[in-house]
């Protein structure tokens, strides 16, 4: 029996996270075939029919699923999963959104957020903020499963050639209705994907002076990202939090500044390779995960910071 | 109409937990207990509603064992007008509760259910939406507004690229994300009359419900441990070591 990973996608471009959560799938064993829910959404079933290791792309083209309304979405991917053994998504918040109620559509438990495989039926995932590991077992007929996609190597984006089949089955639960959405213009790289990320926390004062940060995150190529206190003071939005219950970073390299290092903060970045401190308190928390911190008042050290960057790169 | 409020007992979110040695689990011996935080978001908003005029009765459900009793009276200190223990001592599992809280749900007929969107122990962020399903209804989860107009509920929802809202038609799920209300500190008064609201308890049976367990945890461990790291003086010896040692940039 194979297994069913739902894709991440706008419509037009399938999102990168759906290459790692393939990746988890293929570790489980087992064929897998993509399943691209939305309207007008060919161009996305294309792109998934190329990535690595994809047996067969399942895409369910209607209204209903344009703007991923779980309701919409549970009742369609529980139908089809009946037929695998795993049913896969992105710990996004869209498959934060639809995972669960599939899972209890079909009556099985849900493993939220795994970091490992380590069978097909047996998983790592972080709990408490990432204080704690757990490996669980599901007895479970059907394993729904998210994945945190920074675990997980993308599998390649092209050189796969899986057959599209087109599903016929325009479910609309008619008790939900999307009204309208403000995405966040990025001018820099999506913070889930980026290399590189500069963030800000309480320490920055105002939302005025995080375009002190403009500089260095230009010159890194970097996304930006801020702590809780930093988006409920209102100083940036809220899709630039990293955390606990926020987004999931792990790049090569992680700038924090002004930003004390509270474990939910630390649950959402200490995975990732380099991480960088800059705070004016030498007892700061997130100095005990920094591999290189300076203790410094943030408003001299960045502007310093950018202009030595740009004599060395 | 009647708000239902789901409460769970969870550790203070302050705790840095440890992993007890036997690699069973996290060690909750005299840990400080507290309202899921997300929770407590679900009970201000309730209570807010309350006192706007749009919700007449706000009822506080809890799933757990006996010392879940000290949420609900927070909750009710909080404002929540009665409260309900489903009392058990088994290992609870989110679809369990999700089943357990249609029950409740059945019983009561609430025309809006509001949970937290996480709870800071399993991390899970399944069980509204769980509930949401089993019952039929529709969700809005990880809500930064919501606003209520007949049965129309209205929830504007923090998602990965920014807010998204939606219209969903009542009875509803709604849950709470960080930024939907800042919670009130409960009064002594209020802890006082607390003592007195109605607080119901039953058991998964009383509901027809049974528990249980479709995974097992085989092992929790402490995560790898990062290697401390160094202090460097100057912004010119950090640009040299990431330069240079790390070669990160
Ligand atoms: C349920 C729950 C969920 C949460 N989820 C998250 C989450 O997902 N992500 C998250 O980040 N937090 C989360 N938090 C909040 C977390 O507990 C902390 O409150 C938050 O991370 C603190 O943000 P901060 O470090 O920016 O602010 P603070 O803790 O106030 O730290 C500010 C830092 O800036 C430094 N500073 C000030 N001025 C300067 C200067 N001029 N130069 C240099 N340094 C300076 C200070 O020394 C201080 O260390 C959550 C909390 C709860 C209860
Ligand atoms: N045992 C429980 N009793 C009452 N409510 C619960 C319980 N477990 C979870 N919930 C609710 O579901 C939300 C999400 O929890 P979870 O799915 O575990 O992340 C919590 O914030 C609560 O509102």
């Amino acid at each position: 029996m194979s297994i069913l990973v739902v894709a991440e996608h706008d419509n037009s471009k399938l999102n990168q996270v759906t290459l790692h959560v393939i990746a988890a799938a293929k570790e489980m064993g087992g064929d897998v075939d993509v399943l691209v829910a939305g309207k007008d959404c060919g161009a996305v079933a294309e792109a998934a029919s190329k990535a690595d290791g994809v047996a067969k792309v399942r895409c369910a083209d209607a209204d209903c699923y344009g703007h991923q309304l779980a309701e919409n979405m549970a009742l369609l991917i529980a139908e089809l999963g009946k037929d695998y053994k795993h049913v896969l998504g992105a710990h996004s918040t869209s498959g934060k959104n639809f995972m669960p109620r599939v899972a209890a559509l079909l009556d099985v438990a849900m493993i939220s957020d795994i970091i490992a495989v380590e069978s097909e039926d047996t998983f790592k995932r972080p709990i408490y903020a990432g204080n704690a590991i757990a490996t669980v077992q599901s007895t479970d007929g059907i394993k729904v499963v998210t994945v945190r996609h920074t675990a997980f190597d993308a599998v390649a984006a092209e050189g796969g050639s899986a057959s599209v089949e087109a599903v016929d089955a325009a479910h609309d639960a008619e008790i939900s209705e999307f009204v309208d959405e403000e995405l966040v213009k990025l001018d820099r790289p999506e913070l889930s994907a980026a290399k590189v990320v500069v963030s800000g926390g309480r320490g920055m004062g105002s939302g005025e002076n995080f375009k002190i940060l403009d500089g260095i995150a230009d010159k890194l190529g970097a996304a930006m990202g801020a702590s809780r206190a930093a988006v409920d003071a209102g100083y940036v939005p809220n899709d630039m939090q990293v955390g606990q219950t926020g987004k999931i970073v792990a790049p090569e390299l992680y700038i924090a500044i002004g930003i004390s290092g509270a474990i939910q903060h630390l649950a959402g970045m200490k995975d990732s390779k380099v991480i960088v401190a800059i705070n004016k308190d030498e007892d700061a928390p997130i100095f005990q995960v920094a591999d290189y911190g300076l203790v410094a008042d943030l408003f001299k050290a960045v502007p310093e910071l950018e202009e030595k960057l740009n004599e060395v790169l | 109409m009647k708000v239902l409020v789901a409460v769970k007992r969870v550790i203070d979110y302050n705790v840095k937990v440890r992993v007890k040695s036997d690699q069973s689990d996290v060690d909750l011996n005299n840990v400080k207990m507290a309202v899921n935080p997300f929770c407590e978001i679900a009970i201000e908003e309730a209570v807010r509603m309350k006192e706007a005029g749009t919700a007449e009765e706000v009822v506080a459900v809890s799933i757990g064992p006996k010392v879940c009793q000290e949420q609900l009276r927070t909750a009710l200190a909080l404002g929540a007008d009665r409260a309900i223990l489903v009392e058990t001592d088994d290992e609870l599992q989110p679809l369990t509760i999700a089943k357990l809280l249609k029950a409740v749900y059945e019983k009561e007929e609430p025309g809006l259910v509001i949970l937290g969107k996480q709870s800071i122990d399993a991390d899970n962020n399944q069980t509204g939406q769980m509930f949401a399903a089993l019952a039929g209804l529709p969700q809005g989860t990880g809500a930064s507004k919501v606003s209520i107009d007949g049965d129309k509920v209205t929830v504007t929802r923090e998602v990965d690229g920014g807010l998204q809202t939606v219209a969903l038609k009542a009875p509803a799920v709604v849950t709470t994300d960080l930024r939907l209300n800042e919670p009130r500190y409960a009064s002594l008064p209020n802890i006082m009359k607390a003592k007195k609201k109605q607080l119901d308890v039953m058991s998964p049976s009383d509901l027809g419900v049974e528990v249980k367990q479709t995974f097992k945890t085989l092992k929790v461990e402490p995560p790898p441990e990062r290697k401390g790291g160094i202090k460097v003086e100057t912004v010119d010896e950090l640009v040299d070591k990431l330069k240079n040692e790390a070669k990160v940039i």
